[in-house]
């Protein structure tokens, strides 16, 4: 029984408590909610949380930001090609501070998810990323990004306009600037298309989001040829928040209440709230030297391998 | 989990030890002088059959149809550089097991016994013509190229020597991507790199990126696609995604050509499509050009 399931059962026990009146029976159910929710709803999977990160209820990066910031202004636009949907980026305020969002965007409804092509950006999107990015350096503003993509879009036009090249430049510039970057994972880190916005000073993930090198279906596809054991490979791949935080990959995680983000998305506006205030203010004390060098030596250090010690080593030169 | 797996590597060194020697000894003579006589080679394109000395010589380019085979590390150095130049650098790196994925350590073994190389990537200090360079060599005959820790972490060893030495820096790359193993290690390596090659920029060194059949996935998506000069080998195939995951997704057939070398240099992503057989010129050529006519 996967966490939707488990949540249908939920859902369907506060239906239940809706249609009573009797004072007794409401308590007992109260109870009961309570149970479930501490018995079945925690010490979740990792396909459960693929499930939530994927839920179609989940905060998308625009509410979040609506939610997060104040005075959001977009803007739009690569100045290069078009403008994708699938990002959106501007200049919101959080407690008096002005930051640069920029967040991968999916719908929720078809029509949204046309428009947003699922999440997927175009090179234009990361361009135009880029181009923001660069405008929050020069304006020394803060960036936030949020991340939710299951990756960036292949298809021809993406190819032909050079989305290799784009993620390059992404991935390049990112680590120049002189600005704190904050990255916080708020659904889906599809591969290199989440890593194009997600190269950071703090890294964070929302408790039940997800970030990987592709998806468990791709990966189950590709290494055991088949991707129906899609759910073998997300325990396997190590996907989750805690995983990727015991492997020193991000920085910190922000809780979300039991079931996922949206059962309460307010409480989980909050807590990225006053995450992000508080890592502001600790990243706004270092100069931008610090920051571009923290921030490359913190990626520099990433990788896990044995290198052969030479001492042990009498006689062989290199 | 990270004593035992230290605690295992410690146990490799003894093999590595010989296993140096065998190496260094194989990267000093040319392969391609060790290919038996009279032996058969069948070019994968037109499966016409040629004397395998005959496509060795002609830099494993088809005499019949020009495709270009794929190219071993070991032999991309023998056919670009000075005879004698090359000194292999960053030995001595053990990959592992991060994730503890199934079977990882076996396709590993496999790979160094039919490469004859540890990781899938090899730089080290050479000339071409006269001209001193690091070079730096993707193997796509290794686990098809794919890059993990140690990949990463040795294209920014090889990007940091070029910065140590200030010399100019050329890689080949041969890459299907990132190496699915090691999961968001690898994903990881894409960051890292990409931060290495701005520094390198940032110290007005030159980088030139030549990129062969195949270059795909996440090193496309980062340091191979930031070179200063990007050359691309003929018929060569580039892209972000391969072409398979593109007809699943768009569920078109795709157009004639798409995604070769020919294709990236028409919509403006490559700067010049190259023969196998002018490659050395060119190289030489730009290095002239971006040395001042010094030579060594």
């Amino acid at each position: 029984m996967n966490i939707l399931d488990k949540e249908k059962k939920l859902e369907a026990l506060e239906a239940e408590l809706e249609r009573l009146d009797d004072e007794e029976a409401i308590q007992d159910i109260k109870i009961r909610i309570e149970d479930y929710k501490r018995k079945a709803m925690r010490d979740l999977s990792a396909w459960d949380r693929v499930l939530l990160a994927r839920h179609k209820e989940r905060p998308t990066a625009r509410e979040v930001i609506d939610n997060v910031f104040n005075d959001f202004l977009e803007l739009h636009g690569d100045r290069l090609y078009a403008d994708d949907a699938s990002i959106v980026g501007g200049i919101g305020e959080i407690e008096h501070q002005v930051v640069t969002v920029i967040g991968e965007q999916k719908g929720k409804t078809t029509e949204e998810n046309i428009a947003t092509n699922f999440g997927m950006p175009h090179p234009e999107g990361y361009r135009k990323a880029l181009r923001l990015m660069r405008q929050a350096n020069k304006f020394n503003r803060p960036i936030v990004t949020l991340i939710d993509t299951p990756g960036a879009f292949p298809g021809v036009g993406a190819e032909s306009r050079g989305q290799s090249n784009a993620i390059a430049e992404n991935l390049k510039s990112m680590s120049r600037f002189g600005v704190p970057i904050i990255p916080i994972v708020i659904g889906e880190g599809g591969s290199g298309g989440a890593l194009a916005i997600g190269v950071g000073n703090q890294v964070y993930m929302l408790e039940n989001s997800i970030y990987s090198i592709l998806s468990p279906e791709g990966y189950a596809s590709i290494l055991w040829k088949d991707s129906s054991l899609a759910e073998e490979a997300a325990e396997a791949m190590k996907l989750t928040s805690y995983d990727l935080k015991e492997l020193g990959i991000i920085d910190g995680i922000i809780a979300e209440p039991v079931g996922g983000a949206h059962r309460d998305k307010r409480s989980v506006y909050k807590a990225i709230k006053s995450m992000l205030v508080q890592s502001l203010a600790y990243l706004s004390q270092q100069s931008p030297f610090e920051l571009r060098t923290s921030r490359y030596s913190k990626y520099r250090n990433m990788g896990f391998f044995q290198r052969f010690n030479y001492e042990h080593l009498k006689g062989v030169t290199t | 989990m990270r004593h035992e797996l230290l605690k295992e590597a410690f146990e490799k060194k003894k093999t590595l030890k010989r296993k140096l020697k065998v190496y260094r000894e194989k990267t000093a003579e040319k392969r391609a002088a060790d290919v038996p006589e009279g032996l058969y080679e069948q070019c994968p394109s037109c499966k016409t059959n040629f004397i395998a000395e005959d496509i060795v010589k002609n830099l494993l380019v088809c005499p019949k149809c020009e495709h270009h085979i794929r190219v071993r590390a070991h032999d991309r150095m023998a056919m670009t550089l000075d005879e004698g130049s090359f000194i292999e650098k960053g030995l001595g790196y053990i990959t592992l097991n991060p994730l503890f994925q199934d079977g990882y350590e076996q396709k590993l073994e496999k790979s160094k016994k039919t490469t004859g190389s540890d990781e899938a990537y090899m730089y080290g200090y050479g000339e071409i013509k006269g001209f001193p360079v690091v070079i730096g060599v993707l193997d796509s005959y290794f686990m098809m190229g794919s890059m993990g820790s140690v990949v990463g972490e040795k294209v920014v060893k090889s990007i940091e020597y070029a910065l140590v030495k200030r010399l100019p820096l050329v890689m080949f790359i041969a890459s299907g991507g990132a190496r699915m193993q090691e999961g968001i290690y690898s994903l990881m390596q894409m960051a890292k790199t990409s931060a290495a090659v701005e520094k390198l920029a940032g110290q007005g060194l030159l980088f030139l990126s030549v990129l062969t059949h195949p270059t795909t996935g996440g090193v496309s998506a980062s340091f191979a696609s930031l070179g200063d000069v990007i050359l691309a080998e003929q018929g060569a195939l580039i892209g972000f995604a391969g072409p398979r995951v593109i007809k699943q997704t768009i569920k078109q057939s795709l157009p004639e050509g798409f995604q070769t070398a020919e294709f990236l240099k028409e919509k403006g992503m490559v700067d010049k499509v190259v023969h196998r057989h002018e490659l050395k010129g060119t190289l030489e050529k730009l290095l002239r050009m971006h040395s001042g006519g010094r030579k060594r």
